[in-house]
């Protein structure tokens, strides 16, 4: 790669509100991701998973405790941001390359070029999004979003739409590419499977506030055939569910709240 | 859509119906079943075509309607777009203009003629101005619609990616509302003729509708069918022009 620092950010969210007219929606959130971490966030629908993630990028602004990138508070836009979103939001009326291009000084087109083709799309540069499958612009959105060598990926439910097969091999891309640059990351899925195939860290959001917390230990590549891997899914989703899980993995630890502040070491 | 290339047959059917209506029509006044003086025949408008070319009176009558329809079209665009963005961008702006223009937008344009002509005369100006009013307002209603129905969310994206106000402008909001203010221009065009020949009809010196009206006095049907088909063939090559600039604008878009 380029001379670009390729480190993650480190973000502290803390006591984080947020209420749109007199709904709380995060109600007093922690949260504290280490640089280059990858943490996935599940939830059940419209429980602010959204939110928390557009409260990050600073697009909108907090309605108490705060977030810091690095120790520096954020203020306005999070510029070392970039967001990928569930719908794509590509630009219909600009080519692939163009939508790449995106914010981008016209003096680094070549940046873009590599990251089109890291994503494997070097073919389809002059074409409209409209001649796209889904995968390919969910490609095309993920190109965008790391042409700007962002410290940290801002992934709402990005590949939500897709198929199964189009799935693995775009969470694949996904995780080779965080590997590859260790740019921190925040996932959100409702994928539970998923959360656990690429994340460190799983987090539960229930009722505004961080209901679970889990680390993920197992190596990667991940093998979804591996027992510890159908243990985690099905403890998380137990915890989802709100039931108790019928078996009891003591292999997992019981980290609620408390461990929020640990260092995990994998 | 099709493709651009499109074979003999295809590219011929179209024309089938109109040949024969004219050809048909030519035989029926040959045959004298259509009197002269209620319809003359395509050979005599032919021929009163190129009469009044040789005289000059055909282009100079021509030029005058042209010139008056895009002078009138390009102020009243103009100051629709620029409305139309304003009011669709600027919330202020808004709050402030759109009521009144909306209320504007009910007097139909043609009403008007008599006082026009009270405030400008049969000069020019009478009839640039009744043009530029017609096609101020659809341009204007399309240009605002278009922005204010843009997705907020490509806008949010734009915000994220980092672009400044006049990049969401250019990038996002212009090319979103462009298939909208097309609608406008293309439905602004027709109001255009319309107004045109109204105005040259009943008061004017020159232009095509002068000319047709002038012709009535004489009893010269042929220079009356003359002026109505060239209207029709104005409305047409100006509906193609619109056409092509759309198929650019958005080719995104098929
Ligand atoms: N701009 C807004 N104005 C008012 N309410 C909002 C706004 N954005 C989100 N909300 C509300 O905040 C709550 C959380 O929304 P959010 O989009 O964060 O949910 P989510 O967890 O992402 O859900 P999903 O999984 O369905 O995407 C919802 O009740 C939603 O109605
Ligand atoms: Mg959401």
């Amino acid at each position: 790669m380029n001379s670009h620092d390729l480190q993650g950010v480190d973000v502290t969210i803390h006591q984080v509100k947020k209420k749109y007219d007199d709904r709380e929606v995060l109600e007093g959130l922690d949260l504290q991701i280490r640089e280059g971490e990858f943490v996935a966030i599940v939830g059940k629908s419209g429980c602010g998973k959204s939110t928390l993630l557009r409260l990050v990028a600073g697009l909108e602004d907090i309605n108490g405790g705060s977030i810091n990138l690095d120790g520096t508070p954020l203020e306005g836009l999070n510029k070392q941001a970039r967001m990928m979103f569930q719908d794509g939001r590509l630009l219909p009326w600009k080519r692939v390359m163009d939508n790449v291009c995106l914010g981008l000084p016209s003096d680094e087109k070549d940046r873009a070029m590599q990251a089109i083709t890291q994503v494997g799309l070097k073919e389809r540069i002059h074409d409209y999004p409209s001649k796209l499958s889904g995968g390919q612009k969910q490609r095309v959105a993920l190109a965008r979003a790391l042409v700007h060598d962002p410290s940290l990926l801002l992934l709402d439910e990005p590949l939500g739409a897709l198929d199964a097969l189009t799935r693995l091999e775009m969470q694949r891309l996904i995780e080779s590419l965080w590997l590859e640059r260790k740019f921190t990351s925040i996932l959100v899925t409702h994928d539970v499977e998923e959360a656990v195939a690429i994340s460190d860290r799983v987090i539960l959001i229930e009722n505004g506030k961080i209901a679970l917390n889990q680390p993920i230990h197992l190596p990667r590549p991940r093998q979804r055939t591996n027992p510890a891997f159908s243990m985690y899914v099905e403890e998380i989703l137990a915890r989802i569910m709100n039931r108790k899980s019928k078996k009891n993995y003591s292999m997992l630890v019981n980290t609620e709240t408390e461990s929020l502040f640990n260092p995990i070491n994998n | 859509m099709k493709g651009n290339r499109k074979g003999p047959l295809e590219k011929f059917v179209p024309w089938f119906i109109p040949f024969f209506i004219i050809a048909a029509w030519q035989l029926l006044s040959w045959s004298g079943a259509i009197p002269e003086r209620i319809l003359p025949a395509p050979s005599q408008i032919i021929q009163a075509g190129i009469d009044l070319t040789i005289t000059g009176e055909l282009s100079e009558h021509m030029g005058i309607s042209l010139w008056r329809a895009l002078v009138g079209f390009l102020i009243g665009g103009i100051a629709g777009f620029v409305f139309g963005l304003l009011n669709g961008v600027f919330r202020f702006a808004d709050l402030f203009f759109d009521t009144s223009i909306q209320m504007l937008r009910n007097i139909p344009h043609l009403a008007l003629i008599p006082l026009v002509i009270m405030w400008f005369g049969i000069g020019e100006t009478s009839k640039v101005f009744l043009v530029a009013l017609g096609v101020l307002f659809p341009v204007y209603i399309n240009t605002y619609h278009g922005i204010k129905s843009i997705d907020k969310k490509l806008i949010e994206m734009g915000k994220a990616y980092g672009l400044n106000g006049k990049e969401l402008f250019f990038q996002i909001i212009l090319p979103g509302a462009m298939s909208s203010i097309l609608v406008g221009i293309r439905f602004s065009l027709g109001v255009m003729w319309l107004t045109l020949i109204v105005a040259e009809t009943i008061s004017a010196q020159s232009g095509i509708g002068y000319m047709a009206m002038n012709a009535r006095e004489f009893m010269q049907m042929d220079v009356i069918v003359l002026s109505i088909i060239i209207y029709a063939l104005f409305g047409k090559i100006s509906d193609m022009i619109a056409k092509y600039f759309e198929g650019k604008l958005l080719k995104w878009n098929n």
